[in-house]
């Protein structure tokens, strides 16, 4: 597409398990940390998986008055923490937008599953009189996400979720590209959040066999391209960019992290869980991406794939890859981030995000940790930045991201 | 105070996080203590569950105030 209004990334806020802000969740990315221990938001005991990638240290109290906070999911709260911190990283508000022209499209691939779980529970232990808070639904659905993140604001723009699993916030951000780009607004709030470490969360990935069960040791569970792989190790955060028209941004002089130039949307047609192992969905949806930015392959300097640490689903995106770009498959870095934050589910394409552009602004490309016996069934020869960080001027970042359903996306940025 | 204005007290501070001092009986829910009409539904069903009491619409519609909503308890609580 060729598009006269030009999207730029002016603010990045974010909630990860590595760190509750944008720069702490960089210190972690940049020196290989895990975030992987023990669930301390229920008693797993009983689990085949008892560990997760929790966001520490997180107090509602610090964020919301006790009555508002009590009225969100952890997943909403997440989404507008992450919000606050990239709109006044933009400076946003200082500068008198108008905020009839400022949206947020927000991703979730779950919504409220934690006030879900919890009003069930509670109707099934009593005499079966219906006590449902009145605040359940708007606690539980999806959607309260964005719709917190403009009544907190007064966005008075475009304003949805995008639901597509693990590929929602990736959905988000190309939504968000696209009302900007069709002049639909000039400013978008956007990126994805994610809390489904409770009981059924972790109890339902643990029957499709899924997740890793490294019990024994939760910080090296998350190995992406490792021969041991066992499976992905469930996250929860969020991660934010304020998306605005680069003449928008330009005229009230604000900070511009990147540009984005393209986005891509395929699906595998395939199966609904199950990733197509010969990878042809992965190929159409890069290729759409590239060719939406108007840029050939061998410019791309880094990937930040959706790299779940699952066996069937690493190597089948990697084949896509060297088929994409060809020789210059060995010229990229290429890391997993889900090795250090976990998955993030519909939240991992905003964290992702947020990853590449802190690797284009730092120079530095985050690493895939816990790489240590290579998968002989994946191609070897490409730098998949194991277990430390490499120093690289990243000029064009894109960003990959797969759901259950067979949706895949990817995202391009590009240094202006 | 009664133990049941105690108790209504409590629960009236935890779900409209406003301080002890602000409950006063002649109190309005909503026109002095930040309620909405999805709190206002939210304390009746915490009074109906502490009370072990059902509180009818239309009689529920009449409990605007502290006040009010203690009487109504100290009447009805089993």
């Amino acid at each position: 597409m060729t598009s006269i209004r030009r999207v730029v990334v002016t603010g990045l806020g974010a909630i990860t398990p590595l760190g509750n802000t944008a720069p702490a969740y960089w210190e972690g990315l940049r020196t290989g940390t895990s975030g992987a221990a023990t669930i301390t938001r229920f008693a797993p005991a009983k689990f085949k998986t008892r560990f997760a990638c929790e966001v520490k240290g997180y107090q509602p109290d610090d964020f919301f008055d006790r009555k508002e906070g009590r009225k969100m999911d952890l997943f909403t709260q997440f989404g507008v923490v992450a919000s606050d911190e990239a709109i006044a990283d933009s400076g946003l508000l200082e500068s008198g937008v108008n905020k009839d022209r400022v949206g947020v499209i927000w991703g979730s691939g779950i919504g409220g599953l934690k006030s879900l779980q919890e009003e069930c529970f509670q109707f099934e232990r009593g005499d079966g009189t219906p006590r449902y808070s009145p605040f359940f639904i708007p606690r539980m659905i999806a959607d309260s996400a964005s719709g917190n993140i403009s009544i907190k604001n007064g966005f008075r723009g475009p304003n949805f979720v995008t639901t597509s699993a693990c590929a929602s916030s990736n959905d988000s951000i190309i939504a968000a590209f696209n009302n900007i780009r069709l002049g639909l607004a000039d400013v978008m709030i956007t990126g994805g959040s994610e809390a489904a470490i409770t009981e059924s969360g972790v109890g339902g990935f643990n029957a499709l066999k899924a997740m890793s069960e490294r019990n024994d040791d939760p910080a090296s569970a998350s190995r992406p391209y490792d021969k041991d792989r066992d499976g992905f190790v469930l996250g929860e955060g969020a991660g934010a960019l304020v998306l605005e028209e680069y003449e928008h941004a330009k005229a009230r002089g604000a900070k511009m992290y990147a540009e984005l130039i393209g986005g891509g949307m395929s699906s595998d047609a395939y199966h609904i869980t199950a990733p197509d192992p010969t990878g042809s969905g992965v190929v159409l949806v890069m290729q759409n991406a590239l060719r939406d930015a108007g840029i050939s392959a061998a410019e791309v300097d880094y990937i930040n794939t959706h790299g779940t640490s699952t066996p069937l689903g690493d190597g089948a995106e990697i084949k896509a890859i060297e088929q994409v770009f060809g020789e210059h498959a060995e010229k990229l870095n290429i890391s997993s981030t889900k090795s250090m934050t976990g998955h993030l589910l519909g939240g991992a394409g905003g964290v992702e995000a947020v990853a590449c552009l802190l690797a284009m602004q730092h120079g530095m490309v985050p690493p895939t940790i816990n790489l240590h016996t290579p998968d002989p069934e994946i191609n070897q020869a490409l730098n998949f930045t194991p277990n430390t960080a490499q120093a690289r001027d990243v000029r064009v970042a894109m960003s990959n991201t797969f759901g259950f359903g067979g949706h895949n996306t990817s995202v391009i940025f590009r240094k202006l | 105070m009664s133990e049941i204005a105690e108790k209504v007290k409590a629960i009236i501070i935890d779900k409209l996080g406003v301080e002890a001092s602000e409950v006063t009986p002649e109190a309005s829910f909503t026109n002095d203590l930040g309620a909405d009409s999805l709190d206002t539904v939210e304390l009746i069903m915490e009074f109906e569950k502490e009370f072990n009491v059902s509180i009818p619409d239309d009689q529920a519609e009449n409990i605007g105030t502290v006040g009010q909503a203690i009487s109504y308890l100290e009447e009805h609580a089993k």
